[in-house]
Order: structure tokens, then C-alpha cells, then sequence
């Protein structure tokens, strides 16, 4: 296939997963900041989310304060902001139209449809203070990723075109996994158990709840929720799907049949195969051993290697 | 001014191949027709149908409005039409041949020399060059309009890259969904079958050093160009890449495209640029669309381009009012589809006339297009007529005038009911080495400002879907039996009338 197609499918993808993974963000941080706690305690939830999400600094650059409608705003909203939901699914589908061949009626369909409805939401001036709109928004940005994932998975044939597509989108969880983790790496460490008491225990349901893993923890471990187990669930366990594991078990099967299809392997399989064995041989009491937050820093980086990689092997080529 | 509608006559009375359509809408009541116009804009948004109107920042991508009331050819009106198409098509290839080759209608003084040298168009670079199977023109769109019942007229030829054929095959899709019944009591002529004519058209066309399946590829400037919709739709009919100019290179005079699996070779081209952006060094430097080397590769024989560089002389609007001439010459036979009377301004005695009658006049440029740059000289004003007339003194070769046309029309569909609006028609003719492709239709454009002639999309215009239904199966009632018929071909036995059922075989003349 054309390399500028396999470029526009694979970016499409990630733009919709992270479409979904800003919303989820800040829902989460949203229940986060109305659990009550000590006075005095400065209220850094909604700084996290931007870091979580990579727009600290162009945050920054627009606003001062990081109060709930600002980085609402921001995230969810905002045409400045290259990364917001809104900009997320107009690149999509920039990307969408410039590849409609390559894409089925459904696709095409859900990604349009969506660009379409955007038009409805004005999320300027007071809609970002207004928490039912907003909470319409993040539906609507979590209904476009499952509608559209959903008819990729669907009615895709499974040729080069599906497994780019799938590449993107596995690529993207992964590094959005990481960065969660990575933000609250504090919370999940052994030493700030002494802080203990109830505001930990919100910061770790509403990490799990962010990547909707809630109660898959649950069925998992079946006891409530410690820090560790957090870690495991979300970077070691296999069956969990936005798990590091789980990402790369998936892009080492499509780069395998994109692999098996050219019959050729490249350093991209070789790349994926490596983290994947990183990640299959580790332990998470390892991982905390020798540091949660080096080990996170160095998985975000060989996963953004990974798709130079891949941009070099396959999509400028 | 009178204009000859094409479902009623000045009678009252109804032609033959509008019948049932007339029942349709008197059958409708206007609510339903309205819901029907909304559903086809939200098919149409949806199916993500747009274009792009340049200079029009706001409307980035707007649809074209679609009228949901069908236009009626006869087939025995299309065979005639038909017939006119395919010989001023192979005429216009012959000529372009001719043109880049031994120039003998030069030499016979049939065309003015200057028309060709001094054109724009005009390729100097594909002098003395052969194009594969010696064909220029594979794609034409040529517009037709009619002013009576039985006559047709070639108002402008399209031989560079004519738009428009997703809409015709869109409106079809669209047509049967909104009026199932209507479409059923019809037998209409399909043209779901054009992509695969076009790949047929193109395959015919390849290099001839080409041994195994020919690689075709479409050409797109891009997803901001205008039509870029229709580029997507066409590419993903044909089953061949969609490709910009950044997806391709030339290596040794061979046109490759990038793929994940490394270069690819490329064998034909169905180019949706113009010649002008189509190569940085051969033509506009400037141009970042096009593909460095492609002329190169071209004149090397190595890739097939559709439609060939330099087809711009053909369808300039002053060789237009040579064409008749032109198949004269070619073909030894009379046109069968007549042109609009033309003036030349170059020509001293019509230039004189045409200043005095600006205002009865449609003024055009002869390179303008999409209705841009010319005069209408009913609606004009005193001042537009006066500014337009020393552009003309200043100018004369560059315009040609037409008379108003009394162009017809057919019923359109608006909130305030059904009216009239003017009509034109344009037909997509394909010529490959193995022959001349029609698919029975085209695109209807409709003026739906009330009273407008010009039915550009740029401006206003819209479309709607063509039908080409067979005589022998209009059915006759007894109180519509009074109405003329125009034309041969009407059904000889009454009784066996076309109930319009699906299942129903019945022999077809």
C-alpha cells in the first residue's frame, strides 16, 4: 500500500485512542478533585492531568491558574491546544479524508459523523464550566474511539491496512498507560504509604478508573486496591487490554503479519520483540525495586522509538 | 422569453417520458417531497459528498444541493445524443493528434494557425511526440443543453479533466433510496457500471512495453482541491491507488510510488491535475502538486497519461466554434449535434456586432471556466455592459458571444413547491484503444436561482439525477393519452403497458 496511506491509517488511530484516553482523564481527575481532603493541601489534580497529558506546557503558554475550567477547557475543548479532544478528532478525520479509500463506509461513517456532531459542541466561554456539556463531550469523545474502533475491528479486512491502523492505536495506549502511571508514580510507591489513609486509596481507583480497569482489578485480585497491584495490572498483566504487556503482545502480532505479509522482518519487529521480552520476563516487586518512575521513563521512550522506527521502515519510505 | 419545458408543454399537457414523474409529484404531498430534500442532504452529508468553493473561507466543504425530481431523457432521444457524442469526441482526438503531429488541417486553412500557436494551452513540448495508441482525449465531459424537443446542442466541450461523474453515480444511489417507487416504475438505463468502463478505458490505454497488468494509479492535487471528493470516490471505484504528487518519483524515465514495500512502478495515470501543475520542471516551477520528471518519463514513453497533456486546445472555447469544421475535416461527415451559435470576436464584423448587442448577449472567455469572467447580458447592468465592452475593444480574441439561450427546463423541488429552473447536461465519454465508452446518462446541473441561466456549482447551481428510460415501456393512461409525442421510438402496442413491477420480463425493442 501506499506509505502515505499506511502513515494517515496509523496516525488516524492514534488520534482516536487518545481522543478517548483525554476523556477518560478528565473524568477521572474530575472525581478526584471533589474527594474532600485536608485543608492547607494544595490541589494539584488537574496540574497532574496535564502532565499526564503531555500539555503542561502548552498549557502554560495560554493559561496561569490550572483550575478545573481552564484545563477542562484546554484538554477537552480547545483549538490551541494541538492535542485537545476536539483538534484529536478533527485531525482524525483529516486523516480519515485524505485515506478514504483505504478505510470502510463504517469507518468513514463513525469518524464524519463524529466530525460532524463536533460542530455542535461549543465548549468556549462557559460551556467549560458547565459539567453536564462537559460530561456530554467526554461521552460523546469515548462513543466516537468505541464506534470507530469498533467498525475498524468489524468490517476492516485483515491486510496491511488493518495492522498499520492497529499498530497506531496499540502505540498510543501504550505510551498513554505509561504516562498515567508515570504521573502517579508517587502515589503507588511503597514509601508515601505512610501518608495512607483515604485520599490514597481515591488516587489509585480513579488511576484505575481512568483507564477503565476498575473492576478488573477487582475480578483480578479480588482484595481492595494496593498500589502494587495497581503497577502489576497495568504494565505486567496480559488479559488486562491497555496493559504495557498486553500493547506490545498486540504490536508484536501485526507487525509480525505486516512482517510475515512483505516477507520481510525489519528492526521494527526486532524493536517491538525486545520490549515485549522486557516486559514478559519482569516482576513488578523488580520494577520497584529499581525504581517505578526510571522504568516508566525508559518503556515511554523506546515505545516513541518504536514508531520512528516504524515511520523510517515503512510509512517515509 | 418562452423556454420549452421539458415535462409540460405551453398546453398544459405532459410529455410522454415525464408521465409518471408528473403523478409522482401530484401523488406527493408537498411535506413529503420536503422531508425527502432533507433526507438527501443528511445521505449526502454523511456519505461526506462536498466540494469546495475557492475564495469561500466559511464553506469549506459544502454539498452541492440536490433536486430530488429525476430529469427524463427518452432512449430514443439519447441514442441520437449518443451517436453526436461519440463522433465529436473521436473528431477531437483526431485533431489533437493531428495538432502534435503533421498539422494538416493547418495546412488546409480550417483552423487559423495563431488560434493554435498563441493558446495557452498548447503543449510545444508534445510536438512530434506519439502518445500510447494515439488516443489524448480519454475522459471527456461534454455539455449539452437543449432549447426544444427534439434538438440538442454542444455548449462547451471538457477535454482536460472533467469533474462531476461521482455526482452522477451518487444521485443515483441517493434516487433509489428517496423514491424506491418511482425508480421501480421506470426501467432506467443503469451507470453504476462507468467505474468499471473507466478501468476498462484505462487498462486499454497502458504503455504498450507493459507485459503484465498495467498499475493505474488517480492523481489528486490534494484533499483541499474542490473535487478531491470525487477523486477519493473514483479511486475506491476503480480499486486503484489514490496518490498525490508527493507519493510518487521518477527514476531512469519510470514513475514509481512510494509503498511500505518500497517503490512501485506506475503505467497509467488518470490525472486530476492540470497540465500546468503536473510537473515543477517541465512546467510551473512552482508547482509542489506535481511530480519532478512525470513530462520526462512521459515523452520516454514509459506511463500512460489521462487524459495526454496539451488536450487544452480542444476545448478551448474558441476552437469550440471550429468543432463542427473540425469533424468535417476529420471524418467526412456532417455533425450530428449542432453548436450553440457563436461569435467570434476575433473576427472584425462579429466583434462589431457583438458590441452592439451586449446586452441581448452572453459574453465568455475563451479560457474562462466554472461560469467565472463572463457577461450575461439580460441580467447585466448598464455599468457591468459598459465595463464589459473595453475589455472587449481592449481584447477581442480572447472572447466569444452567444446568443441568451432559451435554455430549457425541468420541474425542481423547493419548500414553496415545484418550479421550473433551467437545465443542462453533461455526459462522460471514454475512448480506449478498444473504443468509445458511453454510459447512458450524465450529470444533470440545475440553475435553482429562480430565473438564473449559469448552473455552475460555484454559483449557485445544483444537480440532479438523469434518467435515460425506455420508450416502449412509458405507460399510457387514458386521460394522458391526448399529450404529443416527441420523437420516435414511442411504444407501437399500448396495451402492453409496463405496470411496474420488479419481476416482470418483458421483451425489450
Amino acid at each position: 500500500m501506499l506509505a502515505r496511506t499506511a502513515d494517515n491509517l496509523y496516525w488516524l488511530s492514534r488520534y482516536v485512542e487518545r481522543a478517548d484516553f483525554l476523556a477518560r482523564i478528565i473524568e477521572a481527575t474530575q472525581r478526584l478533585a471533589a474527594v474532600p481532603r485536608a485543608s492547607g493541601k494544595d490541589e494539584t489534580e488537574w496540574e497532574s492531568a496535564l502532565i499526564a497529558s503531555g500539555a503542561e506546557e502548552a498549557f502554560h503558554a495560554n493559561y496561569d491558574v490550572a483550575d478545573e475550567p481552564n484545563v477542562v477547557r484546554f484538554l477537552a475543548f480547545s483549538e490551541d491546544n494541538p492535542s485537545s479532544i476536539r483538534n484529536c478528532i478533527e485531525y482524525a478525520r483529516t486523516n480519515a479524508r485524505a485515506v478514504r479509500t483505504a478505510l470502510t463506509a463504517e469507518m468513514w461513517d463513525a469518524i464524519n459523523s463524529a466530525w460532524l456532531d463536533l460542530q455542535g459542541f461549543n465548549g468556549q466561554g462557559d460551556a467549560a464550566h458547565d459539567r453536564e456539556e462537559t460530561s456530554r463531550f467526554l461521552e460523546f469523545a469515548k462513543a466516537t474511539s468505541l464506534v470507530f474502533d469498533g467498525s475498524a475491528y468489524r468490517t476492516m479486512l485483515r491486510n496491511d491496512a488493518y495492522w498499520f491502523s492497529r499498530v497506531g492505536l496499540y502505540i498510543e495506549r501504550a505510551d498513554n498507560t505509561a504516562r498515567i502511571l508515570d504521573v502517579k508514580y508517587h502515589v503507588l510507591l511503597p514509601d508515601t504509604e505512610s501518608i495512607g489513609g483515604s485520599l490514597d486509596y481515591y488516587q489509585w481507583t480513579a488511576l484505575l478508573r481512568s483507564v477503565s480497569a476498575l473492576t478488573a482489578y477487582r475480578w483480578i485480585y479480588r482484595e481492595s486496591v494496593q498500589p502494587w497491584l495497581v503497577a502489576d495490572l497495568l504494565i505486567l498483566k496480559q488479559e488486562m487490554p491497555r496493559s504495557l504487556l498486553a500493547c506490545y503482545d498486540a504490536l508484536v502480532r501485526f507487525l509480525d503479519e505486516i512482517g510475515q505479509a512483505y516477507g520481510q522482518q525489519g528492526p521494527g519487529q526486532r524493536h517491538a520483540r525486545t520490549v515485549m521480552r522486557r516486559l514478559e520476563h519482569a516482576s513488578i516487586k523488580d520494577i520497584f525495586q529499581s525504581g517505578l518512575h526510571e522504568f516508566l521513563t525508559e518503556f515511554v521512550e523506546d515505545n516513541r522509538q518504536l514508531g520512528d522506527i516504524l515511520a523510517q521502515q515503512y510509512l517515509l519510505t | 422569453m418562452q423556454y420549452f419545458d421539458e415535462m409540460t408543454l405551453p398546453d398544459g399537457s405532459i410529455r410522454d417520458v415525464y408521465q409518471r414523474v408528473a403523478q409522482w409529484l401530484s401523488n406527493s404531498p408537498a411535506e413529503l417531497l420536503e422531508s425527502r430534500r432533507s433526507q438527501a442532504e443528511l445521505l449526502f452529508r454523511r456519505i461526506g459528498i462536498t466540494f469546495a468553493v475557492y475564495g469561500d473561507k466559511d464553506a469549506a466543504e459544502r454539498l452541492i444541493p440536490f433536486d430530488i425530481i429525476p430529469r427524463m431523457i427518452s432512449r430514443a432521444e439519447w441514442t441520437k445524443l449518443e451517436a453526436g457524442l461519440i463522433q465529436r469526441v473521436k473528431a477531437l482526438n483526431m485533431f489533437l493528434a493531428d495538432i502534435y503531429g503533421d498539422r494538416e488541417i493547418l495546412a488546409a486553412g480550417k483552423v487559423p494557425a495563431d488560434l493554435i500557436y498563441r493558446n495557452a494551452y498548447f503543449r510545444p513540448e508534445m510536438s512530434g511526440r506519439r502518445v500510447p495508441h494515439h488516443i489524448y482525449v480519454h475522459i471527456a465531459g461534454i455539455d449539452i443543453v437543449r432549447v426544444d424537443g427534439d434538438k440538442f446542442y454542444v455548449l462547451e466541450d471538457n477535454a482536460r479533466t472533467p469533474s462531476g461523474v461521482s455526482y452522477m453515480l451518487e444521485n443515483r444511489e441517493v434516487m433509489i433510496r428517496l423514491a424506491p417507487d418511482l425508480f421501480a416504475d421506470h426501467r432506467v438505463a443503469p451507470v453504476e457500471n462507468y467505474p468499471d468502463a473507466l478501468l476498462a478505458t484505462l487498462r486499454s490505454v497502458a504503455p504498450r512495453n507493459i507485459n503484465s497488468e498495467p498499475t493505474i494509479a488517480l492523481l489528486t492535487p490534494g484533499q483541499f482541491n474542490s473535487a478531491y471528493y470525487e477523486h477519493s470516490f473514483l479511486a475506491d471505484k476503480l480499486g486503484v491507488e489514490l496518490v498525490e504528487g508527493r507519493d510518487l518519483l521518477v527514476r531512469d524515465d519510470t514513475v514509481y510510488m512510494r509503498t511500505t514495500e518500497g517503490p512501485r512502478r506506475v503505467d497509467v495515470i488518470y490525472r486530476r491535475i492540470d497540465d500546468d501543475f503536473l510537473d515543477p520542471l517541465a512546467f510551473r516551477p512552482d508547482s509542489v502538486l506535481g511530480v519532478p520528471g512525470l513530462v520526462s518519463a512521459y515523452l520516454a514513453g514509459n506511463i500512460t497519461l489521462a487524459n495526454a497533456v496539451g488536450t487544452g486546445i480542444a476545448d478551448d472555447k474558441a476552437i469550440y466554434t471550429y468543432v463542427p469544421d473540425i469533424i468535417e475535416f476529420y471524418l467526412g461527415e456532417k455533425p450530428l449535434l449542432q453548436n450553440v451559435p457563436t461569435w467570434r470576436c476575433r473576427e472584425a464584423d462579429s466583434l462589431a456586432y457583438v458590441q452592439e448587442h451586449l446586452s441581448e448577449l452572453v459574453v465568455k472567455e475563451v479560457n474562462g471556466s466554472g461560469g467565472y469572467g463572463m457577461l450575461v447580458g439580460p441580467h447585466a447592468t448598464s455599468e457591468q455592459i459598459s465595463l464589459f465592452s473595453k475589455k472587449l475593444t481592449a481584447d477581442p480574441e480572447n472572447f466569444i458571444a452567444q446568443p441568451t439561450l432559451a435554455l430549457s427546463t425541468c420541474p425542481a423541488s423547493f419548500s414553496h413547491g415545484v418550479a421550473p429552473r433551467h437545465v443542462d447536461l453533461r455526459p462522460f465519454i471514454l475512448s480506449g484503444s478498444d473504443g468509445v465508452r458511453v454510459v447512458p446518462g450524465g450529470l444533470t446541473r440545475v440553475a435553482l436561482k429562480e430565473g438564473s441561466l449559469v448552473v455552475n456549482s460555484s454559483q449557485g447551481g445544483g444537480t440532479k439525477d438523469t434518467w435515460i428510460v425506455e420508450d416502449n415501456l412509458i405507460e399510457m393512461s387514458p386521460e394522458q393519452s391526448q399529450s404529443r409525442s416527441f420523437g420516435a421510438g414511442q411504444s407501437q402496442s399500448q396495451e402492453q403497458a409496463f405496470v411496474g413491477s420488479h419481476g416482470q420480463s418483458q421483451s425489450q425493442g
